[in-house]
């Protein structure tokens, strides 16, 4: 069915969130939210593509064939390299919060705070 | 709404990419889920590929290689340390 | 509220979110059907108007470099945001870590690997008008290029490499100096950004104009944070080894 990339990336982000919200330890639940981004590349290059078309690059190919959108690859390799400092981010406020409360497990940090 | 119009490898790889998410977000064990990681994102970088986008497949091959697995592992190091 | 209530509440709710994003989805034009107009017009009239081969990062620092603009400054502020909760405790140097490779064929084909890497990442920054390419990709290979000098030798070589004092100045006019181009063309009366130089020739180094200048400079800035980003995490883990080293 010709629907079928877009209800991949809708599967990937609804079983991101899950992942999020059952999660016994805060990195397991850093990588399910770099898997919850990762649907929207895959969203975004599904809608640009154009059948048939090959990249947008034109270096020995003759001006005015086929090629898919760019301006959707734009959006999504600036976001793909900006995604590692925020996952660099995300873990050194997990690692702050191992050295205040010891533990590793969101569930218990709930509780400590009594 | 039925049109076949997706070669058969284009749903292959739809469809890997799919139980590759899945298989990342059921691995508990932290430092699995850093290899299966890694497994997934050299799927996203065939699919890129697969999707005719060569500059997206290039950042995603340089990122997902080196920056995540360093700056995880790095993690789970010291929260073991204690 | 418990794990158990939080996840009956959830899977209702996801059920809920799921239908309708599916819903949402398969009222979208089939794939392959593209239907926008931008992307035809974008596709036939780059090459004419700019010389640049490579349509996807002429968009990027070009036709909507102010957006790039934005996204640089993402990165700053989430490596000082790193820097700063990294740092809290104030860091002593190491005495000495003992912990160079021992093979040695590890060590000589490592070296010349790095040198090999670092000039595939400049050509790839320094071609992305040409070929697939462009500041970000090849920043990010850069970083993981020089990483490798920590992989093959010791912490003391990497250290010496990547210090502060090094990568400060690289991040710092990396960010800023793509402030300062597009301010030098606003100076000259013309828009924020502006591509001064004009269209260069096709498929040679020059066909970017000063488009080829923000490249350079998203580049490095790239580079540099994420090799701040490396040097925080490795200092951070290396730094109690060496204590039980001296130690024990």
């Amino acid at each position: 069915m010709s629907v079928l990339p877009y209800l991949v990336a809708g599967w990937i982000c609804v079983i991101g969130l899950y992942g999020i919200v059952t999660s016994k330890h805060l990195i397991h639940l850093a990588l399910c939210l770099t898997v919850t981004q990762s649907s929207t590349y895959v969203l975004l290059l599904a809608v640009g593509y154009v059948k048939g078309g090959g990249p947008p690059i034109f270096k020995g190919v003759k001006l005015g064939t086929t090629a898919v959108d760019p301006v959707v690859q734009s959006l999504t390799l600036t976001d793909i390299v900006v995604s590692v400092t925020v996952l660099a981010l995300i873990l050194a406020l997990a690692l702050d919060v191992h050295d205040e409360l010891d533990t590793m497990d969101p569930d218990k940090i709930v509780e400590l705070q009594g | 709404m039925i049109l076949a119009t997706l070669h058969p490898l284009q749903y292959a790889i739809f469809a890997l990419v799919a139980i590759a998410a899945t298989a990342v977000v059921l691995t508990r064990d932290v430092q699995r889920q850093i290899l299966v990681n890694g497994f997934y994102g050299i799927l996203l970088v065939i699919l890129f590929v697969v999707l005719a986008a060569p500059d997206v497949a290039l950042s995603m091959l340089a990122v997902s290689t080196v920056g995540y697995p360093l700056v995880v592992l790095i993690a789970i190091a010291k929260s073991r340390d204690k | 509220m418990s794990r158990q209530i939080r996840i009956a509440v959830l899977v209702p709710a996801l059920g809920l979110f799921g239908f309708l994003l599916a819903w949402a989805l398969v009222g979208l034009p089939h794939f392959g059907d593209y239907r926008g107009p931008y992307g035809y017009v974008l596709d036939r009239v780059v090459l004419p108007e700019r010389h640049m081969t490579n349509v996807v990062t002429a968009v990027v620092f070009d036709y909507r470099g102010f957006d790039t603009m934005g996204e640089e400054f993402i990165l700053f502020a989430a490596v000082v945001g790193v820097v700063l909760l990294l740092r809290q405790g104030g860091r002593e140097e190491p005495d000495r870590l003992n912990d160079s490779v021992g093979s040695d064929g590890v060590r000589i084909g490592g070296t010349l690997a790095v040198g090999a890497c670092v000039l595939v990442s400049l050509w790839l920054i320094s071609y992305g008008f040409v070929t697939p390419g462009g500041g970000f990709q090849g920043g990010a290979a850069l970083a993981s290029s020089v990483l490798l000098v920590f992989l093959v030798s010791s912490h003391k070589a990497w250290s010496g490499v990547a210090s502060d004092r090094v990568l400060d100045p690289f991040e710092g006019v990396g960010a800023g100096g793509y402030v300062v181009i597009g301010l030098g063309a606003l100076i000259g009366g013309l828009p924020f950004l502006t591509n001064v130089l004009g269209p260069g020739s096709v498929g040679t180094l020059f066909s970017g104009g000063s488009a080829a200048f923000v490249n350079w400079s998203a580049g490095m800035e790239v580079a540099a944070a994420n090799l701040v980003l490396f040097t925080e995490f490795i200092d951070e883990y290396v730094v109690p080894l060496a204590k039980g080293d001296a130690a024990g």
